[in-house]
C-alpha cells in the first residue's frame, strides 16, 4: 500500500491536532493509527469527544453495563484509550443520539470557541452525509460550520472521516490514506481499551480472521480534506 | 443485570403502582444496521422520563423472555422482548433484552426519581 504522507507540511512546522468524534471509541476505531503517528512526531493531540455514548446497544460481552451505568464505564473506557494513546480528552456535554437535534449554530459557535483555544492546525471529524450514524453526520457539520467561521488566515486544516459503503463512489479517492500497520499496537490497545464496545472487533482480531474485511480496513486510516471557499 | 425473576419483577412492579414515576422506554436495532445489511432497516425509539402513573402492571413469560404491560388512566406502556433485570442502588426497576452477543434490543425501566437526562459527564 503506498503512503501519501504529505512530509514537508506535518513536519515543518509543529501541528496542533484536535480530533472531534461524538463517541468515545470513534477515535479508536477510526484514527487512532494516525493519532498515534502524530503523537510519535511529537505533536500535541486533544480528542473533544461529543456524547458519553450513553445510549450504545453494546453492553459488554457478557453484559456487565446497563442504560444507566453505561456511561460511566463509556467514560472511563475513553480515559484508559487516551492514556494508551498518550492524549487529551475533553467532553463536550452532548446526549448520545440527540446531536442532530441541537441548534447547528450553536453547536458550531461551542467547537469553534474550543478550536481556537487549542490553536488547532488540523481538526480530525466526520464526512458529514457519509458518515452513517446521524451523530457523526451532525457533529462533522457543526464542526465544518465552526472552521468555516474562523478568519482564513487562521483557519485549520479539516481531515473528514467517511464510512459510509457509498462514499468511494460519490467522493473518490481519499485526499490523505495512511497505512497504519506501524501504529497496529497502539490502536489495537486503544480499541481494547473500549472493553464494552469492543467485543465484536476483538473476537475477529483474537481469532485471526486475516480475510474479515473490516478488520482489513482498520488498517488503513483515510481523510478527505475538506476545501473552504 | 441478572435473568428475570418474574416474581422479583412483579413485587416491584406492584410497589410502584399508583405513585407518580419516570420510565425510560427504548427499543433499537442500532444505528448502522442498514450499514452492515442492505435489506435492513434502521428503526428505533425512546422516550426518557415520561411521568407517569400506572393503575396495575403485570409480567408475563413468553418462555424465552418477557412482556410487561403498565396501564395508565390514558393509555398503556408495554415492552416486549425482555430478558434481564436489576433493581439498582437507586431502587429503580432497570429491564433489557439482549441478542446472543449481549447487544440491547429493548429496555424498560421504571423510577420514583428522574433519569439523568444531560450527558453529566461527572457522574
Amino acid at each position: 500500500m503506498k503512503r501519501l504522507f504529505h512530509t514537508g507540511l506535518i513536519l515543518m512546522s509543529n501541528e496542533n491536532i484536535v480530533v472531534i468524534f461524538p463517541h468515545p471509541d470513534d477515535e479508536s476505531f477510526g484514527a487512532s493509527g494516525t493519532i498515534s503517528k502524530f503523537r510519535e512526531e511529537g505533536h500535541p493531540v486533544t480528542y473533544l469527544c461529543g456524547t458519553l455514548g450513553e445510549m450504545g446497544r453494546n453492553m459488554g460481552n457478557p453484559v456487565f453495563a446497563n442504560r444507566e451505568t453505561l456511561s460511566s464505564f463509556r467514560k472511563k473506557e475513553l480515559n484508559e484509550a487516551a492514556k494508551q494513546l498518550d492524549i487529551d480528552v475533553e467532553f463536550l456535554g452532548y446526549r448520545d443520539k440527540t446531536l442532530e437535534f441541537e441548534p447547528r449554530d450553536q453547536v458550531a459557535a461551542h467547537l469553534r470557541e474550543k478550536i481556537e483555544s487549542l490553536h488547532a492546525t488540523i481538526v480530525i471529524t466526520h464526512y458529514p452525509g457519509y458518515a452513517v450514524h446521524p451523530d457523526h453526520d451532525a457533529l462533522g457539520a457543526a464542526v465544518v460550520a465552526a472552521v468555516q467561521g474562523i478568519e482564513e488566515t487562521k483557519r485549520p486544516q479539516v481531515w473528514m472521516h467517511a464510512i459510509s459503503n457509498d462514499h468511494a463512489s460519490h467522493l473518490g479517492d481519499p485526499d490523505i490514506v495512511y497505512d497504519v500497520r506501524p501504529y497496529w499496537e497502539q490502536k489495537l490497545a486503544a480499541i481494547k481499551a473500549h472493553l464494552s464496545q469492543a467485543d465484536g472487533m476483538m473476537s475477529l482480531i483474537e481469532n485471526h480472521d486475516q480475510a474479515s474485511e473490516q478488520l482489513e480496513r482498520l488498517k488503513t486510516e483515510r481523510f478527505y480534506k475538506y476545501i473552504f471557499n | 443485570m441478572d435473568a428475570i425473576q418474574q416474581k422479583s419483577v412483579q413485587n416491584k412492579i406492584d410497589q410502584l403502582a399508583n405513585k407518580k414515576v419516570y420510565v425510560h422506554l427504548e427499543t433499537t436495532n442500532g444505528a448502522y444496521a442498514s450499514h452492515f445489511d442492505e435489506n435492513a432497516y434502521n428503526v428505533g425509539a425512546f422516550i426518557r422520563n415520561a411521568e407517569v402513573s400506572y393503575q396495575h402492571g403485570k409480567i408475563v413469560s413468553t418462555g424465552g423472555s418477557y412482556r410487561v404491560g403498565l396501564k395508565l388512566d390514558l393509555g398503556w406502556v408495554y415492552a416486549e422482548g425482555l430478558t434481564d433485570y436489576e433493581i439498582d442502588n437507586k431502587d429503580r426497576l432497570l429491564m433489557a433484552g439482549h441478542d446472543r452477543e449481549g447487544r440491547l434490543m429493548v429496555a424498560l425501566e421504571i423510577s420514583e426519581t428522574p433519569f439523568s437526562h444531560g450527558a453529566d459527564p461527572d457522574e
